[in-house]
């Protein structure tokens, strides 16, 4: 959980941080803390996993992943854990998640994002996904993405 | 799309991550590179002028913080799509959303700083839009390494 001091952290940093030599001191001085405090709360929330890693936020078109494909499987649901597991070991997946399936709209209940630089090798690394998963997955769906509405990632009020 | 050099493809496959948390961090991070902390800054600022970084700093885990992050989804009318992207984009609940081919064809998920703040949005979505939204709330998350080197 965190406390207030900790949510006005999270308000000054979540849309980046100050590109200046001490960018915690920056932080510090903006939010009226000191820099030993900001940095003693970041190292907090990097350990208790509330922020998950810090760094460089590509956009993967930009840096020439074209093409994503949601990948959607329905899995039988004593096997789906242990296959989930393993999907999310190869390499060229970038999420991978158990969701409830929607029925009878939605038979899905395992989704792996993968990337590539074409359509052509986002459906070869399915097929890839569709090998491993063998007769436990009685059907599948790839949805590629064709425009980004929206990404601002995660935004909390100030 | 622009070229990359050498040096931001290394920025790229080295700074995903691990950023330090110390007094100069860009110092300590190019020394990694083997470049100087003002060429770091530098590159870094470019990057995300030419929209090769959407951001960069502490990415968070709102579940951790007792909010909610959850994939949605809804089927809009071809005829209404840019209308219905236009609401659903005005919540700022909704953190990335991407067209889709499908029959659902919008899919966004939305970040909330309450788990109840997750039925409101859709609540919300589904009054603006007059559409049924499909909630795919995670039960399990596999791991997975989360990062793309480029390959331009």
């Amino acid at each position: 959980m965190i406390d207030d001091i900790d949510r006005t952290l999270i308000v000054a940093t979540q849309g980046g941080l100050p590109l200046v030599p001490r960018p915690y001191h920056a932080v510090a001085e903006q939010l009226g803390l000191s820099a030993e405090e900001v940095m003693r709360r970041l190292k907090a929330m990097l350990e208790t996993g509330i922020i998950r890693r810090i760094g460089a936020v590509p956009n993967h078109y930009a840096i020439g992943w074209t093409a994503n494909g949601m990948t959607v499987w329905d899995v039988a649901d004593e096997l789906v854990d242990e296959l989930g597991e393993r999907i999310g070991a190869l390499a060229f997946v970038t999420h991978c998640y158990r969701r409830p399936r929607a029925l009878p709209a939605w038979p899905y209940n395992l989704f792996a994002m993968v990337h590539g630089a074409s359509r052509d090798e986002c459906s070869a690394k399915a097929g890839e996904i569709r090998a491993l998963l063998g007769d436990a997955c009685r059907a599948s769906d790839i949805l590629y993405s064709t425009k980004i509405l929206k990404k601002s990632g995660l935004r909390i009020a100030s | 799309m622009r070229e990359l050099s050498t040096v931001d493809r290394k920025i790229l496959a080295k700074l995903q991550g691990d950023f330090p948390i110390c007094e100069r961090p860009y110092a300590e991070a190019a020394g990694q590179l083997g470049i100087s902390e003002d060429e770091l800054l530098q590159r870094l600022q470019q990057l995300l002028d030419d929209k090769v970084l959407t951001r960069f700093g502490p990415m968070f885990q709102i579940e951790e913080m007792g909010g909610a992050f959850v994939l949605a989804a809804l089927a809009a009318p071809e005829e209404r799509y840019d209308e219905v992207t236009a609401l659903v984009n005005a919540l700022p609940q909704v953190a990335h959303n991407y067209r889709r081919e499908h029959a659902l064809n919008m899919w966004f998920v939305l970040a909330t700083e309450t788990r109840d703040g997750i039925a409101e949005a859709i609540a919300r979505i589904e009054r603006d839009t007059g559409l049924p939204v499909y909630a795919f709330p995670k039960e399990r998350e596999f791991f997975v390494e989360m990062k793309l080197e480029a390959r331009l």
